[in-house]
């Protein structure tokens, strides 16, 4: 299948401090890649140097042939082909709901008032937030926030979606319904690359499970192999933390 | 009571008057103090060493300095270093506007700060450019937040401005007093009425305003 990103030789640091190292990652149109790992060992940083968050020391990020480094191109336009969705809430406070779904199409790609509402329309519906076009953000729940602004990053009609551990935010009781939204994704042959914790989730969703431990990649492999059979003894370390022994 | 030394002659509208001059000076400042406070706050808020520095002093200086004094050292010091003369009006709106600029520079920087990261890295997600960020994102936000605070200064301002009759100028204080000494044979009780209409003059003037600016805070509570 034809192949969407490469990550080559990605090198990134902050000061004298090394975060990621030599990371080296190809992914397939409508691929869904499940990112884990321990707490700070760089999962965000990884999908913030992909769209051009941070800036890298060594390698290069390629979307669809093109290099698209944040220091080759600054202006990319490649960045609307890479959707994002982050962990903090981060709708616009002061626009409506539609109107948080509306302005990048509008403004950014330029596209026609009418054809962009429909579609906006038609995306809330989807993730069963019609009936709050009109809200303001503050008026909904974590859980509906996030719906949304995974409507906002769809909207642009991305190549490649990045989620950075969308749910870790939310009280438990909104979580399913984020996760199923994005288990629609994947039915949609969506290419996805997914930070979560949620490991039954991951299980459910990933093609291919990379497990990311100190500043790189120590496992690549299919979830059925990675969370029943893991290579290392890193990975089953860390997925012994998501495990609880019988008290008695 | 004195009320009724408010209708002999032209008392009334030279109370008036004296207000209108207290008026036209606070709002010539106050637009200099917005469109210079942004200026300023806008670089204090790139966090850049030097100007902080520069600009923390500017701040203690204006935050220490009571504005009589501020007003004393332009309008007198000003003609004793060069010899000219300079009004007292122009030395009001240099000295109002000193001052105005300092806050309005803290209050832009302020609200500039308290705009989450996360609204610019997910504009910039987004695809919007910088200038776009601002425009679409972060300048309506600041904007909501700035508004009704750079109202409340207005307010402010027309109140201080009571301390410019000390270096002349006739505003509406100066005419009240004015107005209770040239009568004080025939009405020597003027001075309460006299007060108390200074009193519903500078009302009128604020209460419009902070209406304006708690309407505007609700509007835009989200
Ligand atoms: N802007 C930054 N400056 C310095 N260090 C940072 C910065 N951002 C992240 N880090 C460090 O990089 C490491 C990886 O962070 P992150 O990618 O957020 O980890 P994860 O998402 O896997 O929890 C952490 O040790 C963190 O402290
Ligand atoms: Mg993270």
């Amino acid at each position: 299948m034809e192949e969407i990103l490469k990550i080559e030789h990605l090198k990134k640091s902050f000061d004298d401090l090394t975060i990621l190292e030599d990371i080296n990652l190809s992914v397939k149109k409508g691929e869904v890649l499940v990112v884990v790992g321990p707490s700070g060992c760089g999962k965000s940083t990884l999908l913030r140097c992909i769209n051009g968050l941070e800036d890298i020391q060594e390698g290069k990020v390629i979307l669809e042939g093109n290099i698209i480094n944040p220091l080759v191109d600054r202006k990319s336009k490649y960045r609307e082909k890479i959707g994002m969705v982050f962990q903090s809430y981060d709708l616009f406070p002061h626009k409506s709901i539609l109107e948080n779904v509306m302005l990048a199409p509008l403004k950014v790609q330029k596209r026609k008032k009418d054809e962009v509402k429909k579609e906006a329309e038609q995306l809330l519906d989807r993730v069963g937030l019609l009936s709050k076009v009109s809200n303001y953000p503050r008026q909904l729940s974590g859980g509906q926030k996030q719906r949304v602004a995974i409507v906002r990053a769809l909207i642009m009609h991305p190549e490649i979606l990045l989620f950075d551990e969308v749910t870790a935010a939310l009280d438990p009781e909104m979580v399913r319904e984020v996760l199923d939204v994005i288990l629609n994704l994947a039915k949609q042959q969506r290419t996805m690359l997914i930070v979560t914790h949620e490991m039954a989730f991951a299980k459910a969703i990933a093609d291919r499970v990379i497990f990311l431990d100190g500043g790189s990649i120590v496992e690549d492999s299919d979830p059925t192999s990675f969370f029943t059979a893991p290579k290392t003894d890193r990975a089953r370390k860390f997925l012994n933390t998501f495990e609880f022994e019988k008290v008695h | 009571m004195g009320f009724d030394v408010l209708l002999k002659g032209k008392n009334m509208l030279r109370l008036l008057e004296g207000l209108g001059v207290a008026m036209k000076i606070s709002l010539v400042s106050v637009v200099i103090s917005i469109f210079l406070g942004i200026i300023v706050g806008m670089l204090m808020s790139q966090k850049k060493p030097l100007i902080n520095v520069v600009t923390r002093i500017y701040l203690e200086i204006v935050r220490i300095m009571p504005q009589l004094v501020l007003l004393f050292i332009v309008f007198f010091g000003f003609t004793k270093l060069t010899g000219k003369n300079i009004s007292a009006e122009l030395s009001s709106i240099i000295v109002f506007s000193f001052w105005g600029t300092a806050e309005m520079a803290d209050l832009v920087r302020g609200s500039l700060l308290s705009i989450p990261m996360i609204q610019y890295e997910s504009s910039k997600a987004l695809g919007f450019s910088r200038l776009q960020t601002y425009i679409y994102i972060i300048i309506p936000q600041v904007a909501r937040r700035l508004l009704p605070l750079s109202i409340n200064l207005i307010t402010r301002m027309i109140k201080t401005t009571s301390l410019i009759m000390m270096i002349g100028i006739v505003e509406v204080l100066k005419t009240g007093q004015q107005i209770i000494e040239a009568n004080r044979k025939t009405s020597p009780g003027a001075a309460f009425g006299i007060f108390a209409t200074i009193f519903l003059l500078y009302f009128l003037a604020c209460w419009p305003i902070s209406c304006l600016s708690k309407y505007l805070e609700k509007r835009w509570e989200n």
